[in-house]
């Protein structure tokens, strides 16, 4: 089985974004990266599909030349190759034209089987890859929970609001996306890092004319809508403040 | 005119059509609402008391149950046919499933989980979260867009009722039963939730901050000298470091207890919608800048580790 798992690498989730002088995006060049985590449970689940059923996984990634540093992590975990459409505008680009642009790059490959993270840490559209089936003409489903490859189709547990979850059939080639905490990830080890260095990722152009259809034309701190008692000094003296103001002052405690 | 797609299940409105209804009416122009299914009467009747100019009833025997290619196939030709501005959805699982679809098929923005939209400088904008709900982004579109509103972020009985109900239109459509790929079985649940956490008086919930699986005994520690039950933010339980019957959020239990005490976790929007209705909230964190202080009545900066010992030994003082 042909397997493309896509993946996006976003401001590391300990990073404190702070907002550029357009207050149009934040400042990247004060931002540590990562492999976006919903992604990394699409592409463990790539993994182990390949495991079962054989194939290879190939990632796939829209991004400034930084992206080939996640790219390279994901080899090292197991990811056979991988492509980069390498684009310096395309951090801040919407779902849909980084859908156009991994559509371009993947169509010739033929993909039995597309994964993607549920949605990005950074923009958290949730739209990229149901966006990335309708431009290549493949069936989706999404917030997938377990995936029975049925050939030549699929029968996948979607998750649906509330606790109520169903099953799906559907022909391949699909593209689903993945819920986070559908398997248990792994990590690369040593030789798995070794032998990352000597895989290939091919770079490819975006195609001409890429634009996205929305822009940010404001970015900013929420405003506070609830007034919060913040407690401060030692542990000691913190701890009893607090639960003297839950005693006394809240009544929710005895 | 805006058209708003309504959600029905079975006959039952979701709630969260009506706050994306009242959305719609706050940009104070005129709506359409279109209810998708195939027996759509008694959700057209429920929803022309809302002071639109029409309720459009799409219904087709194959519109039951959803698929994302019926669901396109025929919303695509309803837009083609009735041709409205923006259109808005509610941010449900459903929608997130086929509004990029449809987005690429009509060739339009999608913007999702809005919170709000306004006006600036004569065109409109639209809110919404980003970086884990860290930051909002007002988000300008190139032409008539869809747009998807957070669950919660406009109230339903904000929504404006009308003296007269609306009139309700049948919208015909063609969708060829064949094209759809998606064959949908039956929805369930796993087996018995064995705890109920909407019931809880006092949740003691813990996040990433609690660090490692032997830490988590923390948590379970205050959570008894409070007399609370012990909840988690979705990565805990993803990390299997609690069952998935404790988590709390989006796709968990939405709870509303007297007490909600927040260990280690940030606030993530998806956590919150499932914990901001609680009547007390605390929230203990490293981190000052954590959305969690957002909704918190309570706040402490700090290790929980060193802050929770003796939060325990002064409740047990």
């Amino acid at each position: 089985m042909k397997i493309a798992v896509c993946l996006k690498q976003v401001p590391s989730r300990d990073w404190q974004p702070r907002v550029n002088d357009q207050k149009t995006w934040v400042r990247d060049q004060d931002a540590t990266f990562e492999l976006n985590e919903p992604d990394a449970y699409a592409l463990e689940e790539g993994l182990r599909l390949r495991e079962k059923h054989g194939g290879e996984v190939v990632v796939c990634s829209v991004g400034p030349a930084r992206v080939s540093q996640a790219l390279r992590e994901a080899l090292a975990r197991g990811a056979d190759r991988a492509i980069h459409v390498e684009d310096e505008a395309a951090a801040s680009a919407d779902a849909f034209a980084v859908a156009e642009a991994l559509a371009a790059a993947m169509r010739d490959e033929a993909f039995d089987l597309v994964l993607t993270g549920l949605q990005s840490d950074d923009q958290g559209s949730a739209q990229t890859g149901v966006m990335l089936a309708a431009l290549l003409g493949i069936a989706s489903a999404t917030i997938i929970m377990e995936v029975d490859v049925q050939a030549p189709g699929l029968r996948v547990k979607r998750e649906l609001e509330g606790g109520w979850f169903q099953w799906v059939a559907l022909p391949m080639p699909a593209l689903l996306t993945i819920q986070s905490g559908i398997n248990q990830l792994r990590y690369a080890t040593l030789k798995g890092i070794m032998a990352a260095k000597k895989k290939e990722i091919r770079k490819v152009a975006p195609p001409s004319g890429l634009a996205s259809r929305q822009r940010i034309t404001g970015l900013y701190v929420p405003e506070k809508r609830k007034q919060t008692q913040m407690i401060s000094g030692s542990p000691a003296e913190a701890a009893k403040a607090l639960v003297a103001a839950l005693r006394d002052e809240a009544r929710v405690i005895s | 005119m805006i058209l708003v797609i309504a959600e029905q299940q079975d006959g039952t409105l979701n709630k969260s059509s009506w706050e994306t209804i009242a959305a719609a009416q706050q940009t104070g122009g005129p709506v359409k609402v279109a209810v998708v299914g195939a027996a759509t009467a008694a959700a057209a009747a429920a929803l022309a008391a809302a002071d639109v100019a029409e309720v459009l009833r799409v219904e087709a025997p194959v519109l039951s149950p959803y698929t994302l290619d019926g669901f396109v196939s025929a919303l695509g030709q309803v837009v083609a046919a009735e041709r409205p501005g923006d259109v808005y959805l509610p941010h449900t699982y459903q929608t997130r499933d086929f509004a990029p679809a449809l987005a690429v098929h009509l060739g339009r923005a999608l913007v999702t989980d809005c919170v709000a939209t306004r006006q600036a400088d004569g065109r409109r904008l639209f809110v919404r979260p980003v970086f884990q709900g860290r930051l909002l982004a007002d988000v300008a579109c190139d032409g008539q867009a869809l747009a998807t509103f957070q669950i919660g972020a406009v109230r339903a009985d904000t929504v404006v009722r009308g003296a007269v109900p609306a009139p309700v239109r049948t919208v015909e459509v063609a969708v060829d039963a064949g094209a759809i790929r998606q064959k949908p079985e039956a929805p369930f649940r796993e087996a018995k939730q064995a705890v109920d956490l909407t019931q809880a008086e006092r949740i003691v919930a813990v996040g990433r901050g609690i660090k490692e699986l032997e830490k988590v005994a923390l948590a379970q520690q205050l959570a008894a000298a409070m007399g609370a039950e012990v909840g988690a933010s979705r990565p805990i339980c993803d990390a299997g470091w609690l069952p998935m019957d404790r988590q709390i959020g989006s796709s968990g239990q939405t709870v509303a207890p007297k007490l909600y005490l927040a260990l280690g976790i940030s606030g993530a929007i998806q956590h919150l919608v499932g914990m901001k209705g609680a009547r007390t909230i605390v929230a203990i964190n490293k981190d000052p800048e954590a959305p969690i202080f957002e909704v918190a009545d309570y706040g402490v900066v700090g290790d929980l580790f060193e802050i929770v010992p003796a939060v325990i030994k002064e409740l047990q003082g």
